[in-house]
This record gives structure tokens, sequence and C-alpha cells, in this order.
């Protein structure tokens, strides 16, 4: 199978200090990466390197088979990034906000409704974000990181603010049954590395552990939060 | 291209009329400057190079409110990261953020000119007024975009885009105020000089290349 993300030594610096040192891994298609280590390890850097929102400054990264940064612009519409901020102005309804984004993507509107429906929010799809709570938004980010259907998901936290509900309704979205490609940074080690293939951990910017999931035990889990 | 800018215009036009949170802002101080003027003055009307004068510097003065909020909401919302996330040319957000400040420029002059006629002018102004009004406002409405999009990724904002801005539009308010003195009773009277629109037509023009060349590099990491 085809790798979606191959990464060899990548290294992203924010001035003085070294956000991400001599990153190398490999991930398949429609396999799902895990992102696990502790507050400042890199994680979001690392996603937001592959989501062609930062440029790496060392080492090599392609991303569905292309070279990043300098292709970076073929891959932007086969991306689906869900970071920390969900991407939504507070001043639009939910319905404004993805049909906003569905225009960027060149999707048609009707899948807006789609994913609405599919969150559970097609009923408060007309209210302003402001009124909405942070689960509900957090339904909503879910749904502008799929509206163009994208083949690899970059999911930084994707359920928190989730209540169970929330979580079972954006699962076949964003879960492991929607059959992308995904790259996950999680702070629930356990849980996180049962539903992945290849776990990458972070420490300090540095890749202390790269592994296939089914070989990583608690040990080396706790090893990296130690 | 025409599709995303049409997509960043509208979702901001669309903000802009459900918050009023900038023209209004802009047109209260437009029109609380004039009244200043009018009081400061102390003349029942002025014209020439005097009301060309206090009419472009109020214009200015107000565009720099719009300039300083034309970019919050994607700095602080995360509109960038979602303008970066699509397949689309990034030019596009140059486009309609020149066109929303543009079109907030026309609504607050809507407001700005009858009250400076109102308060300051002896005859009504004439209505070859606005084309040079027009010229004047793209300029504006280009060196402010960019401005604006530098400023707004500084924490110093509110002080960079004043400071930043205002000297790079003073051929504009030159060649601007030169052209609308004949316009409202200057000498001349009822000439447009043509020299100082094409100095204008000239500005824009340039200052709409650097913009096309430079914006990409402002919304790089």
């Amino acid at each position: 199978m085809a790798c979606a993300i191959e990464l060899e030594a990548l290294s992203r610096d924010y001035g003085e200090r070294t956000a991400l040192a001599d990153v190398s891994v490999a991930l398949e298609e429609g396999a799902t990466l895990a992102v696990l280590g502790p507050n400042g390890a890199g994680k979001t850097t690392l996603l937001r390197i592959l989501a062609t929102l930062l440029r790496p400054h060392r080492g090599a990264a392609r991303v569905l088979g292309r070279e990043l940064p300098r292709e970076g612009w073929t891959v932007r519409g086969r991306i689906g990034f869900l970071g920390h901020d969900p991407l939504l102005y507070r001043d639009l309804t939910a319905r404004e906000n993805l049909r906003y984004h569905a225009r960027l993507h060149d999707v048609g509107e009707q899948r807006v409704d789609e994913v609405l429906d599919q969150v559970g929010m097609a009923r408060r799809a007309d209210e302003a974000l402001r009124l909405l709570s942070r689960g509900m938004v957090q339904r909503l980010a879910v749904c502008r990181a799929v509206l163009h259907d994208p083949e690899l998901l970059l999911l930084d936290e994707p359920t928190s603010h989730l209540d169970p509900a929330g979580i079972e309704l954006v699962e076949p979205l964003i879960g492991r049954s929607s059959g992308r490609t995904r790259v996950v940074v999680s702070h629930d080690p356990g849980g996180s590395v049962a539903e992945a293939d290849v776990v990458l951990g972070l420490k300090r910017g540095r890749a202390e552990l790269v592994a296939e999931a089914r070989s990583v035990g608690e040990v080396e889990l706790r090893g990296l939060y130690r | 291209m025409t599709r995303a800018a049409l997509a960043v215009l509208r979702k901001d036009l669309r903000a802009e009329l459900r918050t009023g949170e900038t023209v209004p802002a802009m047109c209260l101080f437009a029109v609380t400057t004039l009244v200043v003027f009018h009081f400061a003055f102390n003349r029942e009307s002025v014209e020439g190079d005097l009301a060309a004068g206090i009419l472009w510097v109020t214009v200015l003065f107000a565009a720099v409110l719009g300039i300083n909020r034309l970019f919050v909401a994607e700095r602080e919302q995360g509109g960038f990261d979602g303008f970066l996330l699509a397949p689309v040319d990034r030019t596009a957000m140059l486009v309609a953020k020149v066109v929303a400040l543009l079109a907030f420029l026309v609504a607050v002059e809507l407001v700005t000119v009858p009250a400076f006629a109102l308060l300051l002018l002896e005859p009504a102004p004439d209505p070859r007024l606005i084309a040079v009004l027009a010229l004047g406002d793209l300029g504006i409405a280009v060196v402010g975009t960019l401005t604006s999009a530098l400023a707004v990724q500084t924490r110093a904002r509110d002080l960079i885009v004043p400071i930043v801005t205002l000297p790079l539009l003073l051929p504009v308010i030159i060649a601007a105020a030169s052209a609308a003195s004949p316009l409202l009773g200057g000498a001349g009277a009822g000439s447009v000089p043509m020299k100082w629109m094409a100095v204008l037509g000239l500005y824009d023009l340039i200052f709409g290349l650097i913009a096309y060349a430079v914006f990409d590099f402002l919304l790089e990491d």
C-alpha cells in the first residue's frame, strides 16, 4: 500500500527554540497515526506542518505523495484539519460558516445540509455561533474539516468538548470507521493507541517512540510522560 | 480566484451588516471630525484647497478605523487558517478585502459628504467629485489592505496601522485634495485637473501591483 505520509528528519524552530527535531515516521494510506506526548512536545507544530500551515525548516515531508512545502497547494483540498480553534466565525450562523468553507472548497451547498444533519446540528444551523455551546461548535468544526471529503484527516484532540452523544455522532465522519488516513493528537494515550496503527511519541520535539501500535505497552507510554 | 474572492467578500459584508462593528464607527468618527472642524474654524463655509483638505483628512482618518479592523476576525477567529487550508489562490483574500474596504469607504462617504456640505460648504459639491472620491478610495483601500494584513500579525496593530499607512497615503491625499479643490469652489472652479486624476490612477495601479506581488508573503508563517 502507498504511503500517505513520509517524514524524514523533519525539524522546525520558533526563533531560538526547536519545536521539532529530526522526526521521521511513515504512515500508509487508510491507517491511523496516534501522536502522543506531554504539553509542548511539538504535536501541534507537527500537525500544522502536515496541514501546510507551517513550513518545515529542515528535513523532508511528503504528504499524499507531494513534497511539502513546495507542492503544498496541490494537497490542501485533500486534507481535513481540525485543530484547537474551530476556524469558524462567531458572528455568522453555523450554516453561513459552512457555506463559506464549501465555497472555498468548491463543494455544493447540499453537502452543508448533509453534514449538519449527520452531527445533529440541522435544527440549530441558523443560530450565530456565539450563541452555541462549545460542544456544538466542536461538532461544527468537525463538519468544516470533512466538508470537502478529504483523504487525510489531521485531528488535534478531536473529541475535546464533546459529550458521549457528540462523540458518537462525529465518529462516522472522523473516527476509524470513516476509512480515511488519520493523524490524531491526543492526551488519552490508552484510547488513542487502541485505535491507531502507528504510534509517534514526541518529547521536547524529538521522536522518543515510533512503533506499531500493537507493540506499544503501558511502560513505553508512561516513559513518554515522565 | 473569483469564487474564493466572492466567498470572502460575501462573508465580510454579511458579518459587517450583522454586527455593525466598523462602518457605523467610521461614520460617527467622520461626522464628529467635521463638527470639530466646523467649530474650530468658526466659519460658515470653506472652499477650495481648505475644503478639499478637510474632506480628505476626515475620510483618511475614518479609513484608519476600518483598516485597523479589516483582518481582526481572520486573526482572532482563525479565518487565516481556514482560508489557507482551502485550495484557492491567496490573492483572492487581497481582492476581497480591498473591495470590502472600498465598500466601507463608499458607505462612509454617503454619510460624510452630505454632512460636510451641510456643515462647511456654501454651494453643494460638484457631482464630478464622485470620480475623485472613487480614485482616492481605491488607493486608500489597496494600501490600507496591505498595511492591515501586515499590522494584524503584530501585537501593536492599532499603532502600526496609522504609523505605516498615513505616510504611504500622502501622495493620495495630495493628489486627491488637488483634484477635488476646483470642484469645491477653489481656483479654476468647475474643471477637473486631469493631471492629479492621472497621478491618482497611477498610484492606484502601482500599489495594486505591489500588493498583488507581496500579499502571499504576508500570509506565510
